[in-house]
C-alpha cells in the first residue's frame, strides 16, 4: 500500500504528499486519532495528491498519516440492500451507534449473520460469463439473483455450485474456473466501483413501454417509459419532492432506489416513517419491503453527496441485472452539481457558467445514460427508469444544470411557480413539460395494444385543447370578457376542465393520489368527450357556471372509489349536466 | 498543552484574514491575533490563513499569533438560562462568566433514522400561520420579509405565544433598539429565565456574526437533546449572516456563484438550519428564522438557498386594502403542515384552506382585470369582496385566535360570498359545515 502525509486543509479538500504511484479517484484513508477518514483524490501534481474528504475535517492534523488504498469507491452487492437505509458510502445508518453521526463512522452495507434460501440455478458444467444467474435466494419478496461476478471477464466453467440451502452471504455458493484453469470461489457478495456502468447485459433498447406511476399528468398527459429518463425542475416549493415521492408510491416497479441527495433530512424522515405503513401497488406488500434509501441531507458531508448518486445507480443497474423494473428517484441533481462546484472552486479551477466546473454538462450526460432499458445475456428483461429533480437558482430555468439536464433526459416535468402559488398541484406546466417518449413509434404502438386503439393522438389532441384555451384566456384577458367570441370563453374553460380534472390531483388523498391505467383511460376519454363536444351558449357568464360545474362533478368523481356507488352517481350527474346543455335547458 | 505556539511574523493580511507561516495548526482551531479572535480557515502547506473576526484593521506584520489548539466551543449547562452572550459565548450582560462542559460548535449531523417524524402543532394563533402554513415542532422555517417591516415583532409575538421550554435568541446586525426590543419583551413577558441570547449587534464587527448561529445551535441541543427539552430558535436577519459569510470568501479569492455569494452558501446554511429536529425522547429544536429581502426579490441567492433549505417560508407583505400586514398565503409554505392539518386540527382544514387561498387567487385574478381597465362581471366583484374580508379576518398578522375559530371563520366567508360549487370542496364536508350555523365572532 502507498503511504503518504496531510500537508494541508481546507474544509473539505485535503492536500496530501504522497511516497509512491496514486491513481485518480482512488480512494485513501486519512489517519486521525482513533478513525480512518475516507477520502477521494481528485487530482495528483507530482507527489501533490488533492483529496476531496467524505467526512467532516475538524479532526484532522497536519502530518497525518495517508493510506492510499488503490481502490476506487466500490459499494457491495448482494441480498440484503433492499428496505436497507444507507449514507452516501452505503454505510448502513441503522447499525450506528448513537443519536449523532460521529466522525469516520463506518458500517457494513450487508448483514453477514443472516442465512438466505438459495436455489441454485445454474448446472455444474455450464458456460457462463459476468452478469449470469448462478443462483436465486429471496430477498423479502423478491427474488435475488446471484451472479457471476461482473469484474470477471471472458467465460467461465460452472466446476461446482451448492444444493438448495440456508446459506450466509459470505459462504461460497459456486466455484467457477476460467479458460485457463484459474479457480474462482462465488459467494452471494460482490464489490464493484460507484462510478463505472454494470454492462453485462447482450442489449440496450429504445425504451417502448409506459412506466405507470399513477399520475394522470405523467401517464395520461406525459408518459415516462420503462428504462426512460425524466427530470423535474422547479423553484424551491413548487412540489418537486412531493411529485417524486407520490410517483415512488405509486409506480409500478420491482425495486426502488431512493436518493437524498443534498435536502432535508425530514423528508427522508417521512419516507422511513411512512414506507412501512404503505401499500406497494404491484404485490399488496408493504412499500419499504422493494425499497432502499440512500441519504446524503444538507447537513451531512458534502463530498459525499456526488458519491450517493452513484451508490443509487449502481444499485439500481445491480438489480436490472437480475431481469427486474428498477425505478431510481434523486432528489435533488443540483446538490451534487453544487458539491462538484464548491470543490472544483476550492481547487482553484478555472470555472465555467455560474462557477459550476466546465466538465458537469459531460458529467450529467454520462449519469443519465446509465438508464435504460436492457436484455439479459438469457433473454430476459431489466430496466432502470431514472427521474431526477432540478432545482435551479432563483427559480430561472436558464441554468447549467436544467440546461444540461435538458438535453439527456427525455422527459420533462416543469414545475411553475405560478401554479404552485395558486394551489394547482401538482404544478407541472402542462404547455412547456414533454415526454419525448409520445415520439417514439413503438412507444405509439404499444399503447395502441395496450391502452386503446389512437392513444397518443388523443393524448396530443388533449394539449391542443390546452392550448387553445391558453390562448383564449391571454386573449379574454387583453380583450375583456364581452370583446371576445363565446368561443373563447369556451375554449378557455375547455382546458380549465382538463386542469382540474386531470392535471390537478391530489397527492394528500387516498383516493385520489393514485390513479390506475384504467381509470385513466376511462376518465380521459370522459374529458375529451366534453372537450371536444359542442355546446350552446348565450352569454359568457353561463360558460364559467356551466364548466364549473363540470368541474365539480368530475372533482367527486377524483375523490371517489373507482367504480364505487358515489362514483358512479357522479358519473350519472355529469351525464344529466351535459344532457342539460345539450337541451338548452342551462341552470342559472 | 504542553506548550503555546506563538508567532510574530504575518506574510499577508487582508481587511478580514491574515496569513502566516506556522506548524502544526489545525483547520478549524481558534486563535488571537494581535489578542483579537480569529479562526483557521485553511492550511496550505506552512500557510495557514486566518479570519479576524474583528476585521484586521491594526494587525501588522510583526502582530503576536498565538493558536490556541482548539476550535470554537460554548460552555453549556442549565445556567445559560437567562443570559445574554456575544458571539464567542462570552457574557455581555455584567454576570458572571460561564460554567459548564465546554462542547465544540458546529457538532456532528443527527443520524436521520434517528430523528421522529415532526408531527407536534406549534399554534401561534396568527390565522395566516395556523391555518394556512400550520408550523410544528422540529420545523425550520424563516420569514421572508422586506427591511421595513415588522419582522422582528412579529417574530417575538410568535415566540411569546409559542409553546416552549427555551427561547434561544441568535441576533445578527441586530440594531441596538432591535436588541432592546427583545430584551424589554422578554422581561416583560416574564420569559428571561427561559431564554438565552446570543448577540452581535450592528455596533459589532460583522464577522462576529458567523458564530452567532452555531452557538445558538449549541445551547439548543443541549437543552434539546440533553435536557429534552422543546427549544424554539429565533435567528435574525441571517441575510447580515450571508453578507458576512460572502465578506470572508471574498477576502478569500473565492469565486463567487450567484449575487457575489458563496459556493458553498447553500451547504452553510443547510447546516444550521438542518439543526432542527424532534427527537423520539420529546425534546425538539424549532427554528424560526428572519431573511430580509430587497425590496420582496426571492430569487437573490440569500433567500433562494434558504428556501431550498428551510421547510417553508412565511412572507410578510403590506396589503394596501386594508392597510395592514398580511402574511401572503400564495409565496408562504409550510411543508410540514400536512403531518398536522387534518389530522391534528379539524379534518376539514386542509380543504377548507386551499379553497379560500384559491379563491383569493381569483380575487387578485379579478383586481388586475380591474386595474387594466376591464369590466368586472358579478362572480369578480363578489371574489373582490371576499378578499378583503380574508384578509382583514384571516391573513391578517394582528389575529390572535384559535385554529377552530379560523376554519369557522373560513366557512362564513365562503357562504358569505359563494355558492356551493364553487368552493370545490368535498362533499363530506359540505353536508356537514355548509349549513350549520354557527355565530361566529369577528
Ligand atoms: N401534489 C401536491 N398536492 C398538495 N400539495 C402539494 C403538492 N405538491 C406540493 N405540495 C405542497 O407544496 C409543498 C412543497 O412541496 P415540495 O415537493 O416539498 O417542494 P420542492 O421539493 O419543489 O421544494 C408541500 O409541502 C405541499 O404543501
Ligand atoms: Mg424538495
Amino acid at each position: 500500500m502507498n503511504l503518504g502525509k496531510v500537508t494541508g486543509v481546507i474544509s473539505n479538500l485535503i492536500f496530501i504528499e504522497a511516497h509512491g504511484a496514486v491513481t485518480q479517484n482512488e480512494i485513501c484513508l486519512i489517519h486521525t486519532e482513533n478513525k480512518k477518514l475516507m477520502a477521494e483524490v481528485i487530482r495528483v501534481t507530482g507527489t501533490r495528491v488533492s483529496a476531496q474528504l467524505f467526512e467532516s475535517s475538524m479532526t484532522i492534523k497536519m502530518g497525518s498519516r495517508v493510506d492510499f488504498t488503490g481502490k476506487m469507491l466500490e459499494v457491495e452487492l448482494g441480498p440484503g440492500i433492499l428496505s436497507k437505509k444507507y449514507d452516501g458510502l452505503q454505510n448502513d445508518l441503522a447499525k450506528m451507534s448513537g443519536l449523532f453521526i460521529d466522525i469516520g463512522q463506518t458500517t457494513p452495507p450487508l448483514d453477514n449473520d443472516v442465512y438466505y434460501g438459495f436455489t441454485p440455478l445454474a448446472q455444474e458444467g455450464e458456460t457462463v460469463q459476468a452478469g449470469d444467474w448462478l443462483g436465486s435466494v429471496k430477498e423479502n419478496w423478491i427474488d435475488h439473483k446471484i451472479m457471476v461476478p461482473f469484474k470477471l471477464e471472458g467465460t467461465y466453467t460452472v466446476e461446482s455450485i451448492v444444493k438448495k440451502g440456508d446459506y450466509l452471504i459470505n459462504d461460497v455458493v459456486a466455484v467457477l474456473s476460467s479458460e485457463v484453469g484459474e479457480k474462482i470461489e462465488v459467494t452471494m457478495v460482490q464489490k464493484w466501483p460507484v462510478k463505472r456502468a454494470i454492462n453485462t447485459f447482450k442489449q440496450k433498447v429504445r425504451p417502448n413501454t409506459i412506466l405507470q406511476t399513477g399520475l394522470r399528468v405523467i401517464d395520461t398527459l406525459n408518459p415516462i417509459a420503462e428504462g426512460g429518463t425524466g427530470y423535474i425542475p422547479g423553484p424551491f416549493g413548487t412540489g418537486k419532492t412531493v411529485l417524486q415521492q407520490a410517483i415512488a408510491k405509486n409506480s409500478k416497479t420491482d425495486v426502488l432506489m431512493i436518493v437524498a441527495c443534498g435536502e432535508r433530512a425530514n423528508e427522508v424522515v417521512e419516507i422511513f416513517t411512512e414506507f412501512p405503513q404503505l401499500t406497494d401497488p404491484v404485490t399488496g406488500r408493504t412499500l419499504d419491503e422493494k425499497t432502499t434509501i440512500i441519504c446524503n441531507t444538507s447537513n451531512m458531508p458534502v463530498a459525499a453527496r456526488e458519491a450517493s448518486v452513484y451508490v443509487g445507480m449502481t444499485l439500481a443497474e445491480y438489480y436490472r441485472a437480475m431481469g427486474l423494473k428498477v425505478l431510481i428517484l434523486a432528489d435533488s441533481t443540483s446538490r451534487w452539481a453544487q458539491a462538484l462546484r464548491e470543490m472544483s472552486n476550492r481547487m482553484e479551477e478555472l470555472p465555467g457558467p455560474d462557477a459550476f466546473p466546465v466538465e458537469l454538462p459531460a458529467v450529467i450526460a454520462n449519469f443519465y445514460s446509465r438508464a435504460g432499458l436492457t436484455e439479459l445475456n438469457n433473454g430476459a428483461w431489466g430496466s432502470v427508469t431514472f427521474i431526477g429533480t432540478v432545482s435551479p437558482a432563483g427559480g430561472n430555468f436558464k441554468e447549467p444544470v436544467t440546461e444540461s439536464t435538458s438535453k439527456v433526459a427525455r422527459c420533462f416535468y416543469a414545475l411553475s411557480q405560478k401554479r404552485a402559488d395558486a394551489k394547482r398541484y401538482p404544478a407541472i406546466d402542462p404547455i412547456a413539460s414533454y415526454s419525448k417518449y409520445l415520439d417514439y413509434p413503438e412507444f405509439v404502438d404499444n399503447a395502441d395494444k395496450f391502452i386503446q386503439e389512437g392513444w397518443v393522438a388523443k393524448v396530443q389532441k388533449c394539449k391542443d385543447i390546452i392550448r387553445n384555451g391558453l390562448e383564449a384566456r391571454d386573449q379574454i384577458s387583453i380583450l375583456g370578457d364581452d370583446a371576445v367570441p363565446l368561443d373563447y370563453h369556451i375554449a378557455f374553460w375547455k382546458s380549465e376542465m382538463i386542469d382540474f380534472a386531470l392535471i390537478q390531483q391530489d397527492s394528500f388523498d387516498d383516493v385520489d393520489m393514485n390513479t390506475s391505467l384504467e381509470r385513466q383511460k376511462y376518465m380521459f376519454n370522459k374529458i375529451m368527450e366534453i372537450g371536444e363536444r359542442e355546446f350552446v351558449f348565450f352569454e359568457f357568464e353561463q360558460v364559467g357556471t356551466f364548466f364549473k360545474q363540470l368541474i365539480n362533478i368530475l372533482k367527486q368523481m377524483n375523490y371517489s372509489p373507482f367504480d364505487s356507488a358515489q362514483f358512479k352517481k357522479y358519473a350519472k350527474e355529469l351525464e344529466m349536466a351535459i344532457q342539460k346543455n345539450k337541451e338548452g335547458t342551462l341552470t342559472e | 498543552m504542553a506548550f503555546k505556539r506563538i508567532y510574530t511574523k504575518i506574510s499577508n493580511i487582508t481587511k478580514a484574514t491574515c496569513t502566516l507561516k506556522a506548524e502544526g495548526a489545525r483547520y478549524g482551531e481558534l486563535a488571537k491575533v494581535n489578542g483579537m479572535p480569529a479562526q483557521v480557515i485553511s492550511v496550505v502547506d506552512e500557510d495557514v490563513t486566518l479570519q479576524v473576526f474583528s476585521g484586521t484593521e491594526g494587525v501588522s506584520s510583526y502582530s503576536e499569533v498565538v493558536f490556541t489548539g482548539s476550535p470554537p466551543t460554548l460552555k453549556v449547562s442549565d445556567l445559560l438560562a437567562g443570559r445574554f452572550l456575544n458571539g464567542y459565548g462570552e457574557p455581555i450582560d455584567g454576570g458572571s462568566e460561564l460554567r459548564g462542559e465546554s462542547r465544540m460548535i458546529k457538532g456532528n449531523a443527527v443520524n436521520p433514522i434517528k430523528r421522529s417524524s415532526p408531527s407536534t402543532l406549534l399554534a401561534t394563533g396568527i390565522a395566516g400561520i395556523d391555518l394556512n402554513n400550520t408550523l410544528v415542532t422540529g420545523q425550520k422555517i424563516p420569514f421572508f420579509a422586506n427591511p421595513d417591516q415588522p419582522y422582528n415583532e412579529v417574530l417575538a409575538d410568535v415566540a411569546m405565544r409559542a409553546e416552549a421550554d427555551k427561547i434561544i435568541l441568535g441576533g445578527m446586525g441586530l440594531s441596538n433598539d432591535d436588541y432592546l426590543f427583545f430584551k424589554n419583551k422578554f422581561t416583560k413577558g416574564g420569559v428571561l429565565n427561559k431564554t438565552v441570547c446570543f448577540i452581535n449587534t450592528s455596533e459589532n464587527p460583522p464577522l462576529e456574526r458567523l458564530l452567532i448561529p452555531d452557538m445558538a445551535c449549541t445551547a439548543a441541543e443541549y437543552f434539546a437533546n440533553d435536557q429534552k427539552q422543546k427549544v424554539l430558535i429565533l435567528l435574525t436577519d441571517m441575510t447580515l449572516y450571508a453578507d458576512a459569510l460572502a465578506i470572508v470568501a471574498n477576502k478569500m479569492d473565492q469565486i463567487p456563484s450567484k449575487d457575489s455569494m458563496p459556493g458553498s452558501l447553500y451547504s452553510d446554511l443547510a447546516s444550521i438550519y438542518e439543526k432542527s429536529v424532534q427527537f423520539a425522547h420529546g425534546g425538539s429544536i424549532t427554528i424560526i428564522a428572519v431573511t430580509t429581502l430587497n425590496e420582496g426579490d426571492i430569487t437573490h441567492a440569500i433567500p433562494d438557498n434558504t428556501g431550498y433549505i428551510t421547510e417553508g417560508q412565511l412572507f410578510l407583505k403590506q396589503d394596501p386594502d386594508i392597510g395592514k400586514v398580511i402574511i401572503d398565503p400564495f409565496r408562504s409554505l409550510s411543508r410540514l403542515k400536512q403531518n398536522v392539518i387534518g389530522k391534528k386540527t379539524r379534518s376539514d382544514h386542509p380543504q377548507v384552506m386551499n379553497a379560500l387561498i384559491r379563491l383569493y387567487a381569483d380575487a387578485v385574478n379579478a383586481k388586475s382585470k380591474k386595474e387594466n381597465g376591464f369590466d368586472l362581471n358579478e362572480y369578480d366583484k363578489r371574489c373582490m369582496d371576499f378578499a378583503k374580508e380574508y384578509s382583514r379576518k384571516l391573513l391578517a398578522v394582528d389575529v390572535n385566535i384559535s385554529i377552530e375559530q379560523m376554519l369557522d371563520t373560513g366557512w362564513s366567508l365562503l357562504k358569505t360570498y359563494f355558492k356551493k360549487y364553487e368552493v370545490g370542496i368535498k362533499e363530506e364536508f359540505l353536508e356537514k359545515y355548509w349549513n350549520e350555523e354557527k355565530t361566529i365572532k369577528a
